[in-house]
């Protein structure tokens, strides 16, 4: 599959009080044409620093882009200019935030909100747009296109807000949409609308799709791809499938283990991972999991493991994999 | 649920069957906390400290407070003149090595008026920011606190009383009381707490409903717990950055009721009742006006951008 | 229900908020529950719906509209100021925001023994000091930590700060509102495995408030769902998730995605349409919403499992 998308070797700081926080240690991946893939991780993993720095809206200072390659189309959107970033964003990448009540602007009437992009990047006439406009918001599933067009962001409910968010995001039809935790501050019930949304729209528009999320049952629903972070690093990366049935890492394992499922008998308990992610100001040496790890050896508070490849799509970074570990374990 | 890998990771040279022993974890241990502990004030002392301006402009304050205490009698008794003996022999010198900073058109010496002036406008600033911030707190916390009715009626007389100009009730009060230090201020604290209160009014009101305070409430602690070590250690940021500013705004305002005749009686001079007198001359005798002048901003600007660091250093959100 | 003695008794608890221009919110609309001693009730909505309200009014954080709260048979609305303090010692909560819940002026010791002063639990300092390292081991944290500030603390850490003082004064019953819901999903099931082990050691009794149904699946008991204002299904938790009957309660249910790429794939998910505008409106007034819960009432359709139904008649 060509990849629209690739990120090589990431490395983002952050410049605070007392040192520098590595939020980002070392990022590869990949998005294909069409694609839907999570990033999972837990807060301050590193997943929404990834996904604000492939946009270029990561503010600097404090963070500074350490090295690293985001290859877009063909060009890397690192060595892109801030003026000519700006006419990528919201044309060939969209992207859409967690809270819907501060992304859309209060003092503008949602549909200008969706014409001032068709305006700017497809350079529409005010007519064409508002006519493109409606029909994207007969495409979010919004009832009554044509007077909601002309309605503020606070007529507009929580879930509401986040289809228009979509139909900003997605007006211009982007190659990519960048949807960092989108349903997080939402219901259950509206996050269960919006992600069919964002799926009935990706299959109408072949858009491939970044989701940044900590929400592990979203990723089940809605995904092809898996990329577990911890600690600014990715520790397996791997299908839906092969990320749920078939975990490799400790971490990964812990996380589905961590969690109630409604379809679990009762009295089952909970096996947690116990302790804190580490501090980034100060990343272990070794593997950044190793302090949480009811698995870790010697070998892993010294050394960072590599990937060990399990097929074309699974990879995972544990020294556990390594044959050696089995030897030593079995004798 | 075991694997075959198709590509195994590199191994270092160096590994023995040793480092693959398992370690396990300790759950105490993972739970250890790496940074150093610090409290927010000593966060808000190191980040004001690494502020450059605003540390230059404490010094300057510090100094400019000091000479206004020391000068006016150390000084001058080591060099011989007070603020109010004149010399008719001597009017409107300029400065010289006698008299450093010049003489007045009474002949008296202008080092020491200046910093006698000094003193007065500091004493007025502090004493009226001092009572602003009494009456400010406590009306304010009232308001932010009871809220309901309590608040509809305090905030309402708070609201006239601010619409009333305060210029005209200033200079009512001057007229009607004997004109002194003390009537000065009174006149400048008689609306000057309104605004003080309002940003008391208005923290405690966004702090109440902070689950900490909840917290407390379920534990059963009663209003005077909430408010003195809850609501107001936490609103102590902006009261400190209102205080600090309002200090120079009353330092004005006195400078500006005296420059209008209203202020201080000779011979005891404020640094604005001395630009006054200097307006007769002041084509001739330039340095009359200068010193106060450049010491009056001076002081003002200091507090400003004091107050500015102040703020930066205790809500670090307000800048990035 | 095998549990013993009922505890905690909430009848016809109402709270309605003045918004202005003579409109109400009527945030808790006539509920009634009761929770027995030991027992884990879990109240699951979705924002907005009163959940939070209500655990606030049974504390008497806020004073109700109206209703009764019995506490091992005692009406705490009738109660004294001076005995509402003492009662408090039995009612305690913890909180949603472990980063607004923690006073950050206040070190760790400072905010744990506030209730220890409150009450005049600790005579000295000693004893104080002694009294919070245990509170502090009791949940997991190293004594050591014991005078630091709490934002030096991580999410997970910091809830277990609002655990430790809420047990301070050794309560009885606990309101746990979405203590977990801030928190990342490794650190959620440290701080639920606590929490059941803090119930088994020191028998106490909570009522968990929570959005995510999976978690008050595992910890509750019964669980009651409630919908703008009102409870439209109860049940025991192995129930209700087998055999939901209200139509909210299955719209729900079906929206939970599950960590599982097999069963999503073959989901059903029962829609609902977002139309209810959110009980507010005059006092008399219909609350409007889909299910016209102003002319329905909980029936029993089987042991211990009820339903909001329309009245008859």
């Amino acid at each position: 599959m060509e990849p629209i998308l690739q990120v090589k070797d990431l490395h983002v700081s952050f410049q605070v009080k007392g040192g520098e926080v590595k939020a980002v240690r070392g990022m590869n991946f990949e998005v294909g044409k069409g694609e839907t893939v999570a990033i999972v991780g837990e807060s301050g993993s590193g997943k929404s620093v990834t996904a604000q720095t492939i946009m270029r809206l990561i503010p600097s200072p404090p963070s500074i882009i350490k090295q690293g390659e985001i290859i877009f189309q063909g060009q890397d959107l690192l060595k892109k200019s801030d003026k000519q970033m700006e006419s990528i964003r919201g044309k060939d990448i969209g992207m859409i935030f967690q809270d819907p009540m501060t992304s859309l602007n209060p003092t503008i009437k949602v549909g200008r909100q969706i014409t001032e992009v068709l305006i700017k990047h497809q350079k529409m006439s005010a007519g064409e747009a508002k006519k493109q406009a409606v029909e994207m918001l007969k495409l979010v599933g919004i009832k009554n296109a044509e007077a909601r067009f002309n309605q503020y962001p606070h007529e507009f409910s929580g879930g509401m807000r986040q289809r228009v968010m979509i139909a900003i995001a997605l007006a211009c039809r982007p190659s990519l949409l960048i949807a960092d935790e989108p349903t997080t501050a939402l219901d259950v019930t509206i996050q269960a609308q919006i992600m069919d949304v964002m799926k009935e729209m990706q299959s109408r528009l072949g858009t491939s799709i970044i989701l940044i999320t900590h929400d592990l049952g979203v990723v089940a629903g809605m995904c092809d791809r898996v990329i577990v972070m911890y600690a600014g690093e990715v520790v397996e990366t791997g299908t839906k499938w092969e990320i749920f049935k078939n975990p490799q890492h400790p971490y990964t394992k812990g996380l589905l283990r961590s969690m109630p499922r409604l379809d679990q008998k009762k009295g089952e308990p909970l096996i947690p991972i116990i302790g804190t992610p580490p501090d980034l100001i100060k990343p272990p040496l070794g593997c950044p999991f190793a302090a949480r790890c009811d698995q870790a050896m010697k070998i892993c508070e010294r050394i960072d493991p590599s990937a060990t490849v399990f097929s074309e799509t699974h990879t995972a970074r544990c020294w556990d994999l390594h044959p050696m570990a089995k030897e030593v374990q079995s004798s | 649920m075991d694997s075959n890998p198709i590509k195994v990771m590199p191994t270092p040279v160096d590994l023995t069957a040793e480092d693959f022993r398992k370690i396990g974890t300790d759950e105490k241990e993972a739970e250890v906390i790496q940074r150093e502990s610090i409290s927010a004030w000593r966060d808000a002392w190191q980040r004001l400290r690494s502020n450059k301006l605003a540390m230059t402009a404490l010094i300057i304050l510090g100094l400019i407070t000091l000479t206004a205490i020391i000068a006016p009698w150390l000084i001058g008794k080591i060099y011989g003149y007070n603020y109010y003996s004149n010399d008719l022999l001597y009017t409107n010198k300029a400065p010289s090595s006698t008299h450093w900073f010049g003489t007045d058109d009474l002949g008296r010496d202008m080092f020491i008026r200046t910093w006698m002036g000094a003193r007065i406008s500091l004493i007025v600033g502090l004493a009226a920011a001092c009572i602003d911030l009494l009456i400010g707190v406590i009306y304010g916390g009232i308001m932010g606190y009871f809220g309901g009715r309590v608040d509809e009626i305090m905030n309402k007389f708070s609201e006239i009383l601010y619409s009333i100009p305060y210029l005209l009730v200033t200079i009512l009060l001057l007229v009607v009381m004997e004109p002194s230090l003390g009537t000065i201020i009174l006149a400048l604290t008689i609306t000057g707490w309104i605004n003080m209160s309002w940003i008391v009014r208005g923290e405690i009101m966004q702090l109440k409903n902070r689950e900490y305070v909840l917290a407390s409430r379920s534990m059963g602690a009663g209003h005077g717990r909430l408010l003195f070590r809850h609501l107001l250690p936490n609103a102590v940021g902006p009261i400190i950055v209102t205080v600090t500013l309002s200090v120079p705004n009353a330092i004005f305002a006195e400078a500006f009721l005296s420059f209008l005749g209203l202020g201080v009686q000779a011979p005891v001079a404020s640094l604005g009742s001395m630009i006054s007198d200097a307006l007769t001359g002041w084509l001739y005798y330039p340095w009359r006006m200068l010193f106060p002048a450049i010491l009056i901003s001076l002081t003002m600007l200091s507090f400003n951008i004091f107050g500015d660091g102040l703020r930066d250093a205790l809500d670090p959100k307000l800048k990035k | 229900m095998s549990k013993g003695k009922t505890l905690i008794e909430v009848e016809g608890l109402k709270k309605y908020f003045n918004v202005g221009g003579g409109n109400v919110l009527k945030a808790v609309n006539d509920i009634s529950f009761s929770i027995a001693e030991g027992e884990t009730l879990g109240l699951v909505g979705e924002s907005g719906c009163g959940k939070s309200t209500a655990g606030r009014t049974i504390l008497r954080l806020y004073e109700p509209t109206a209703g009764s709260v019995r506490f091992n048979g005692v009406d705490i609305n009738q109660l004294s100021p001076k005995k509402m303090k003492a009662m408090r010692r039995d009612m305690q909560m913890i909180f949603q925001d472990p980063y607004a819940s923690l006073n950050p002026r206040f070190t760790v010791t400072d905010i744990i023994g506030e209730a220890l002063d409150i009450h005049g639990l600790a005579g000295s300092h000693a004893e104080r000091k002694k009294r919070v390292e245990e509170l502090l081991d009791m949940v997991g944290l190293n004594p050591d930590h014991a005078t630091r500030y709490p934002h030096e603390f991580s999410g997970g850490q910091r809830q277990r700060i609002g655990i430790a003082r809420a047990l301070a004064v050794n309560p009885k019953f606990i309101i746990c509102d979405e203590p977990i819901s801030a928190l990342d999903v490794s650190i959620q099931a440290q701080v639920v495995n606590l929490l059941e082990d803090l119930q088994d050691r020191l028998g106490l009794t909570y009522l968990f408030i929570a959005h995510d149904l999976s978690m008050v699946k595992h910890i509750s008991d019964r669980v009651a769902v409630m919908y703008l204002g009102r409870i439209v299904e109860m049940a025991d938790s192995e129930e209700l998730y087998a055999n939901p009957m209200h139509p909210y309660t299955k719209t729900l249910l079906s929206a939970i995605p599950i960590p599982d790429p097999e069963v999503e794939a073959n989901k059903k998910r029962i829609l609902l349409e977002d139309t209810a505008s959110g009980p507010i409106g005059k006092e008399g007034a219909a609350s409007g919403g889909l299910f016209d819960l102003d002319n329905s009432e909980l029936v029993e359709v089987s042991k211990g499992h009820f339903v909001s139904m329309p009245k008859k008649g």
